[in-house]
């Protein structure tokens, strides 16, 4: 997993500098345009556009065995013991937007534990299978289920290398308005698309940094001033499975 | 969307099949509808308009502006509350004078549950949305930038839509 495919994203800045009209000189031309601009809420009536791509960058050296993440995106977003309907089903049928995943190099014994959720690929399996378009990529690069139009085939959960995506098996009440979930439909990780969208953190990351932390960023990719893009190009991050060549928008350092 | 038109056609006709269900299962003894006993919303929109459209309006299309914004919500991430599903449980949510709980959508006194039950519509929303108040409004509050007062774009758009069908 050393391969570090960070140039992938390098090209999509290019590209979106080349397209911004602007080149090295970015930081000159032109100041107070969207690039030196921190990301702010956008307005609630305006669409999300691909001048954004948003992801989370996660150290591992500074994750430990605490799964305050997954506790909070429980809480957040009412799914697992955070729904007392689930308590029920069979440990294989729980979902499960995050978890924490235990990897051992067997070479040198050494040990490292890391949240795993949906990796909101730039070229997403799960979109490509979808046979009626509920599994579908957000323009800003986050990917969604529109449980409207899902059909329970489970294609996607096939597709995913990640395992990240789950089956409502239980009739579900209580849900958070935010996050509407029920039975029969696929559900994943919305990168806390309903936070994100009002200008706030998803809610593992907060988690992570309220309990100083700090093992995950959270930004977009596109701009070269966020943090995550800085973290990135300062230390670098990997992909899981970089062979896959998925362009994940979740990047991870020490894997 | 996919033939927004046909779709319509279809709904509609689905929906006058199944409005006349219960005259046929009653045997002509359905209540009139001057009788559906319906909880009284909050009627908070703004001070000049109740609802977020004329009640007629509402009654007729109300799905059509839900399922305008689910759409424009899921896919692009436009959040204005006005059409949002959420706050029309905040305003219509019934309450058990009793005990202050609110009641579930399976219960004939939700204020959705009771219209559709008498008219034999099923409604899938609560299968995944929260059917009782989960937190404040937002609607006069909130990060929305519609103006209340006016018809919204989105609404004049739909109504021209309807307009152009003939529709009332
Ligand atoms: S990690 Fe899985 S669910 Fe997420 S975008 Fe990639 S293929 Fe889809
Ligand atoms: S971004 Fe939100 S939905 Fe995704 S794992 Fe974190 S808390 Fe859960």
């Amino acid at each position: 997993m050393s391969n570090d495919v960070s140039n992938q994203m390098n090209t999509s800045r290019r590209n979106f500098l080349t397209k911004a009209g602007t080149t090295a000189g970015a930081a000159v031309v032109a100041p107070g345009v969207f690039l030196t601009t921190p990301a702010a809420a956008k307005p609630a009536d305006e669409p999300v556009d691909i001048e954004r791509r948003w992801g989370i960058l996660i150290d591992t050296a500074k994750c430990d065995d605490c799964s305050d993440c997954v506790t909070a995106c429980k809480i957040e977003n009412g799914w697992g013991s955070a729904n007392p309907v689930e308590e029920e089903s069979s440990p294989e049928q729980q979902a499960q937007w995050i978890r924490k995943v235990g990897l051992k190099n067997k070479s040198t014994g050494h040990v490292l534990s890391l949240p795993l959720m949906c990796q909101h690929c730039e070229t997403a399996p799960c979109v490509d299978v979808c046979p009626t378009g509920a599994s579908f990529k957000r323009a800003d690069g986050i990917v969604l289920v529109d449980k409207h139009i899902c059909i329970g085939c489970r294609y996607c959960m096939m597709a995913c290398p990640y395992k990240a995506r789950s089956f409502i098996h239980e009739t579900i009440t209580d849900q958070k308005p935010w996050a509407p979930r029920g039975k029969g439909t696929v559900e994943s990780c919305t990168m806390c698309v309903h936070r994100v969208d009002e200008g706030k953190i998803p809610a593992c990351v907060e988690a992570c940094k309220a309990d100083n932390h700090n093992a995950m960023f959270f930004g977009d990719l596109n701009d070269e001033n966020s943090v995550i893009s800085q973290e990135l190009e300062k230390h670098g991050g990997e992909q899981v499975r970089a062979d896959l060549e998925l362009n994940t928008g979740v990047r991870y350092r020490g894997i | 969307m996919r033939h927004p038109t046909v779709m319509r056609t279809v709904l509609r006709t689905l929906l006058a099949m199944l409005l006349a269900l219960p005259l046929a299962a009653f045997g002509g003894e359905a209540l009139p509808f001057s009788e559906l006993s319906m909880s009284e919303p909050q009627r908070q929109f703004s001070e000049t308009q109740e609802c977020v459209q004329p009640e007629e309006e509402m009654r007729r299309n109300h799905m059509e502006y839900i399922l305008h914004q689910r759409d424009e919500t899921v896919h692009k991430g436009i959040r204005t509350r006005v059409y949002a599903l959420e706050e029309c449980i905040n305003c219509h949510a019934t309450r058990v004078e009793e005990t202050g709980e609110y009641v579930r959508a399976d219960d004939p006194r939700h204020f959705c549950a009771a219209c559709h039950t008498y008219a034999s519509v099923k409604i899938d929303c609560f299968q995944c949305h929260a059917d009782v108040p989960v937190r404040e409004s937002t609607l006069n509050t909130g990060n929305n930038s519609v103006p209340k007062d006016e018809i919204h774009g989105l609404a004049a758009e739909l109504q021209q839509m309807l307009a152009a069908e003939g529709k009332p």
